[in-house]
């Protein structure tokens, strides 16, 4: 008899003014009795809506049946049949607009936690079971992945599981791109995304750090060593600047720059070697989840006040809506229908605050979104020592500029079918932000699957 | 891990590494730099490649030991590893159209103008480099420099090695002399390198600066590099580190390389504390 809660088994947490001050996980996680608990609120239903909204296609009814009967390492291998990552989709997935808005539950109340219960299978895995090596026949075929984001580990987790012999050229000194880089420890823990990466390697997959294509290789010299297909997942890491007067003072960061020195090279640990400014008041320009982490992170720095300031108002924000409620919990202060128009600075050139204008919201724009529009007279300053500029990233240029057959497009997203990841040169095929630009994890992951499938059928087509 | 097969001693504080790291001698050019971390723990720093072999396989970079990382690289020898070693990283230096050329090195700038004059002595340019230290035990590079130069002229501010002055000084004096450079390339501190373009803006000589910015990546992705030069924000890891001098913002330049001032002195310090304690055991 499946539970008929109307409501999720609660995750516990860490209290919001206990959490804002350090950086371990903020959920964590169900315990294998409350993960049973809600795994019974599954339904089992036939025409399984929950899969379709997945963009790896999890088998998600047969995984939560196996945790629902204490079957968690089955439950584990269940998702691994398709998705290189459970440890990290239970986390940084939007859920709510993916597997757990087509859930039947929710039409009366809230869906099964699909996700809370995909993060509960494979921590329970990743603490008790002994790893083995699960490297299959090789075929003896290479192919290479560039960047080892979501996108890169997910293409090449599917294509070694096929017999291939993978290797991933990284360019930084760590794999795991955006998840290393980019996410908190507070949102996902680095030893978890390591272990992620262990399994990969268990795999056969070989990853070859400091490696940055474009500069130490090209594209055609990875082929020159005998890989006979490429897959490009090289991300979108390449920070916007908003052009406003002020914007190189001491004190201003990219997100980017902001939260690689304290999740990649853990600037947050007092014995880190790589230094961040531990602002006392900071604004974080943008509204989505990278603004989001940006402000939790300097909060969990010492900061007194920070603003995240947004253009347009709530409903338009593009962070998640978790994200948004663990940021007010925090005691993020949300400065909404305002824009900056200047970073002002000392004499020594540090920051000391950032002026703006406040907005209404006007007709919609190309976007759907109703366009911000100046209000006159409106002009303020909010007193800062530290900006944090989070209004998005685009691709890299390295690769399409030593690529010249490698089609763009004029945001510099590489051209790729949609469905196959097939670039306008033959034999590369590419996935993941490089492509959309900035997105989700997931959707990374599920181009990085849909080219694993497209670089296979390529390289038999060619026997 | 990337092994150092050669280390050398230059003067008390510079010292140089070649390292072995085949990937990076195939493609390094002068003006590249390499992004390196000593340990599994370590901070990345970005080091401009003096010297590269092709067929050995080996980079050599030359470095001051100013803080906890240079200091830690420069206690290491031959036969230790580096954990990471990433480049080659920026755009080359270009030299077409170039016959007759002004090389200036500053203190330890004078270690990423050496492969800019080797390359420039290769190609059959005329090169005038100029070199310049605080005192004569500072000098590096004096014999390599000669066999890569018409003409080498070394100076101290002190006068300790015979020829006292700034490098500016002297390359106004070459110029004023009748000598026609086509590009003069300055590398060293931001002050000097500002002070030469100063020199060479009235005759309308292109100069070419290497900058040095903080930097974490080396590939784009942090924007830590940004300098101004003409008017627009350039990355330096990426649009650099070569730059027209006449169009850099040194003001700026200078005031952002001051942004980790303090939490540089302080990880020394810590560096210090452990490692004298290590001495004491």
């Amino acid at each position: 008899m499946p539970n008929m809660s109307p409501k999720k088994v609660r995750i516990p947490e860490q209290d919001p003014l206990v959490r804002n001050k350090n950086f371990e996980e903020v959920s964590l996680g169900y315990t294998e009795e409350m993960a049973k608990e809600e795994a019974q609120r599954c339904l089992n239903c036939k025409h399984k809506p929950c899969i379709s909204g997945c963009p790896v296609n999890v088998k998600i009814p047969e995984f939560i049946m196996l945790i629902a009967v204490g079957e968690f390492e089955k439950a584990y291998d269940k998702i691994r049949e398709t998705n290189s990552l459970p440890a990290v989709c239970g986390r940084v997935c939007p859920q709510e607009t993916q597997c757990e808005e087509k859930c039947v539950r929710g039409i009366k109340g809230e869906p099964v936690g699909i996700g809370r219960l995909e993060r509960f299978a494979a921590d329970w895995y990743l603490k008790n079971v002994v790893r083995k090596s699960q490297k299959t026949e090789r075929n003896g075929k290479k192919v290479a992945v560039v960047g080892s984001g979501p996108a890169g580990l997910t293409c090449a987790g599917d294509l070694a599981k096929m017999g291939y012999d993978v290797t991933i050229f990284e360019a930084f000194h760590t794999a795991g791109g955006v998840l290393v880089y980019g996410i908190p420890e507070f949102r996902l823990p680095k030893a978890l995304v390591r272990q992620e990466i262990e399994v990969l390697k268990d795999l056969g997959v070989e990853i070859r750090t400091n490696m940055v294509i474009g500069k130490v290789l090209t594209i055609d010299e990875i082929f020159q060593e005998g890989y006979e297909a490429v897959f490009i997942g090289s991300g979108a890491g390449l920070p916007a600047f908003m052009r406003i007067p002020g914007e190189n003072l001491n004190g201003v960061y990219s997100a980017n720059e902001f939260l690689t020195r304290i999740n990649l090279m853990k600037a947050y640990r007092s014995d880190a070697d790589t230094p961040v400014k531990r602002g006392k008041n900071v604004a974080v320009v943008g509204g989505g989840n990278v603004a989001m982490d940006a402000a939790r992170s300097a909060k969990r720095l010492g900061a007194d006040n920070v603003y995240i300031i947004y253009r347009r108002s709530e409903a338009e924000m593009p962070a998640r809506l978790e994200e948004v409620h663990h940021a007010k919990e925090e005691g993020i202060i949300f400065k909404l229908l305002t824009n900056p128009t200047q970073i002002l600075g000392d004499d020594k050139g540090w920051v000391t605050g950032i002026e703006c204008v406040e907005m209404t919201l006007g007709e919609p724009d190309a976007s759907g979104r109703r366009r911000p529009v100046q209000k006159p007279g409106s002009e303020h300053i909010v007193d800062v020592d530290t900006v944090i500029i989070a209004i998005g990233t685009s691709p890299n240029p390295l690769i399409r500029s030593t690529t010249p057959d490698l089609e763009t497009n004029q945001w510099g997203c590489i051209n790729a079918n949609e469905e196959t990841g097939q670039t306008s040169k033959e034999g590369v095929f590419a996935g993941g932000d490089a492509v959309t630009g900035a997105a989700t994890v997931i959707l990374a992951m599920g181009a990085g699957k849909k080219a694993a499938k497209a670089i296979d059928e390529y390289i038999k087509s060619k026997a | 891990m990337y092994e150092i097969v050669r280390k050398e001693i230059l003067n008390p504080q510079v010292k140089l590494l070649e390292i072995e790291a085949p990937y990076v001698a195939k493609k390094a050019e002068p003006g590249q730099f390499i992004i390196l971390r000593v340990h599994d723990e370590g901070e990345r720093i970005p080091l401009t490649i003096a010297d590269y072999d092709r067929i050995k396989g080996t980079v050599t970079i030359i470095f001051q030991e100013v803080g906890a990382t240079t200091r830690l690289l420069g206690s290491l020898e031959a036969g230790d590893k580096l954990s990471d070693f990433c480049g080659p990283l920026g755009v080359p230096s270009h030299f077409d159209g170039v016959k007759k050329a002004a090389v200036i090195g500053g203190g330890l700038g004078t270690a990423i103008a050496y492969p800019q004059a080797k390359k420039l002595h290769g190609l059959g340019v005329e090169v005038d480099v100029i070199t310049g230290f605080r005192n004569k035990d500072l000098i590096i590079l004096e014999k390599e420099m000669a066999q890569v130069s018409s003409r080498l002229i070394v100076t101290t501010d002190d006068g300790s090695n015979g020829t006292k002055g700034f490098v500016s000084d002297i390359l106004k004096k070459l110029i004023e002399e009748g000598n026609q450079y086509d590009v003069v390339i300055a590398i060293g501190p931001p002050i000097m390198m500002k002070v030469v373009c100063d020199v060479t803006r009235p005759y309308g000589i292109k100069t070419i600066v290497s900058l040095n910015p903080v930097m974490i990546d080396g590939t784009g992705m942090c924007g830590g590099c940004r300098v101004t030069v003409g008017g627009k924000t350039k990355f330096a890891c990426v649009d650099g580190p070569d730059f027209d001098g006449h169009e850099v913002d040194f003001a700026e330049l200078m005031r952002r390389l001051t942004m980790y001032r303090d939490d540089e002195k302080a990880t020394l310090e810590r560096h210090e504390c452990r490692l004298g304690g290590v001495g004491n055991a």
